[in-house]
């Protein structure tokens, strides 16, 4: 009974696909978000709808999205903005996959990708539910939860250049911000890459063992005014022109003023 | 969370049901024939409509049998078996006392086991949610199932009974709100830990990913109903324990005044449930810097 098999999680996977971000480097431009739609409304399953597209309160399906956090370092230091793309991070031990009444909700004990079997799902929503990280969709048009498959269909694809064999929205990246590969086996590329740069878990204490992992932002440098000696030297050059406008400008400034 | 009116219906009409349901498996009241019909009859309305109520949010009800599969998993697949266990065995106690004035004790215990049972498991796919801190914590199912019981020990006319249960279930109520309140921050997650950006600063939420609204916001940030809440936590309070106990120790106790305590108790009780929603904060919210 295949169906029984998939009402739990596997107890260990052969691969532990998933994904990198590099907070670092993503500059925030949203292309891996298109090329994810894009790819999943014309390939595996129901397409990605939109509702109301060209109307005022649009909104639609999404397997990726990309926020953005500003940080406010301790002091005075200038703050930070970070871009956050967002999408399933293929848990371990993911909670949407013991909360499915149907099965359609399962991972693969092949590489421990998190998928729905679209023709099972009954559209319940528990799983988006049970999901911390919301990267769960229940499509409004078809009735039926969409997520983040890791482009199942591309990277087994032998009809794809190879190069081509990866996710969409690693493919895209214009920054390569985003890496693709096996988080379980210690030597992978990927693994390296979390290893050097101090990958981490979201939500650790939702105990859900993401293997997604993200690459926390390297410390910026500092321009402040009091970051050293050899800035003295350019600093008569920096200083304001004339603190109080003259001549026409300063005509207009009253003027405006007195408005 | 979003809180959808077909949940809110199903949780408190079937809980009302199962919980008359479980009563009459014990025998009590002790009808038969025509009496028991009425009492059965009621039962099944709210217990069957509470359920119908329930797949209206489904994106794909034509498939809703699929729900049964699961059962070693999901509580939801345990609450569909506990339901149409319950419905079936006191569906055969129930035309035992109505057809053959016969009653089969066995099957009645059965049958009211399976009918708390159902409550329980209906309670667990809210508590098992580690998502929402508000709903993840052993008083959920405690509070699902007095409710249940006392709500079934109104409708079944025991005045006494439904008296004191009532007020257990109002306790029990208030120290879910007063350990709920504070739920969310035992919980741990914060912005820094959802963003893993803690450490190098205070996290802000700068801008969402998108300008209109999606699936997720709609579902699991509610933040509209949440200022009125202490007042409405007032209003079902009063509604569905206060008002009841007191009209039913009143000296002159009439059937009128028993049908004015049943329907502010489900007033009352809708009032909470809409709360128990509408007050859920579901952490994904984190990530858009609302709760
Ligand atoms: S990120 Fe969410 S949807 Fe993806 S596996 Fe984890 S819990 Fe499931
Ligand atoms: S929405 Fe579909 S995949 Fe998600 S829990 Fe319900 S049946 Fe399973």
């Amino acid at each position: 009974m295949e169906g029984w098999k998939m009402t739990t999680l596997p107890k260990h996977t052969e691969k532990k696909l998933g994904l990198v971000i590099d907070l670092d480097t993503c500059v925030g431009c949203h292309a891996c978000v298109i090329s994810c739609k894009g790819w999943n409304t014309e390939n595996y399953g129901a397409p990605l709808s939109d509702q109301n597209a060209y109307g005022a309160d649009n909104s639609g399906t999404f397997l990726n999205r990309v926020h953005s956090y500003e940080i406010q370092p301790e002091g005075d230091a200038a703050a930070q903005l970070i871009h956050f793309p967002k999408s399933c991070l293929h848990c371990d031990d993911a909670p949407c996959v013991t909360v499915c009444p149907t099965g359609a909700s399962y991972k693969r004990v092949e590489d421990g990708i998190v998928l729905v079997n679209e023709t099972d799902c009954i559209g319940c929503g528990l799983c988006a539910w049970a999901c911390p990280y919301g990267a769960r969709e229940l499509d409004q048009a078809e009735g039926v939860m969409k997520k983040c498959t890791l482009c199942v269909d591309r990277i087994y694809n032998e009809n794809l250049p190879e190069e081509d064999r990866q996710p969409a929205c690693v493919r895209t990246c214009p920054s390569n911000a985003r890496h693709f590969g096996d988080l379980g086996d210690p030597d992978s590329d990927v693994s390296k890459l979390v290893a050097e740069r101090g990958g981490i878990d979201l939500m650790p204490e939702q105990g859900t063992k993401p293997i997604n992992q993200y690459l926390p932002p390297r410390p910026k440098d500092t321009l402040l005014p009091d970051a050293g000696e050899e800035f003295d030297v350019l600093a008569p050059f920096l200083e304001p022109v004339a603190s109080e406008p003259k001549g026409f400008l300063g005509w207009l400034d009253k003027t405006l003023e007195k408005l | 969370m979003h809180p959808a009116p077909s949940v809110i219906f199903f949780t408190t009409f079937s809980g009302l049901g199962f919980g008359l349901l479980m009563w009459l498996g014990l025998g009590i009241p002790a009808v038969t024939g025509w009496t028991a019909f009425a009492f059965f009859a009621i039962a099944y309305v709210l217990a069957v409509g509470g359920l119908l109520a329930s797949t209206f949010h489904l994106g794909r009800p034509e498939r809703a049998i699929k729900a049964f599969t699961q059962w070693r998993s999901s509580w939801l697949s345990r609450e569909a078996w506990c339901a149409v266990g319950a419905l079936v065995s006191m569906g055969l106690y129930g035309a035992g006392l109505v057809f053959l004035e016969t009653r089969y004790d066995l099957i009645g215990l059965v049958g009211a086991a399976l009918s708390l049972a159902t409550v329980f498991t209906t309670s667990m796919i809210y508590t098992q949610l580690k998502t929402i801190p508000r709903w993840h914590m052993p008083l959920t199912p405690i509070k699902f199932l007095s409710f249940s019981i006392a709500g079934g020990a109104l409708l079944s006319g025991q005045v006494q009974v439904a008296v004191f249960l009532l007020l257990v279930a109002g306790t029990v109520q208030i120290l879910t709100w007063i350990k709920g309140d504070k739920a969310f921050a035992q919980s741990g997650t914060t912005i820094a830990t959802a963003t893993g950006l803690g450490s190098t600063g205070t996290v802000r939420a700068f801008e969402p990913p998108h300008t209109g609204t999606n699936y997720l916001l709609r579902e699991f940030v509610h933040v509209v109903g949440r200022k009125h809440a202490s007042k409405l936590r007032v209003i079902s309070l009063l509604l569905m324990v206060v008002v009841p106990v007191v009209l039913m120790i009143l000296p002159f106790f009439s059937h009128f005044l028993a049908v004015l305590a049943l329907i502010t108790h489900i007033a009352g009780v809708l009032t909470a449930r809409w709360l128990f929603f509408a007050e859920a904060e579901h952490v994904v919210g984190l990530y858009y810097g609302m709760r």
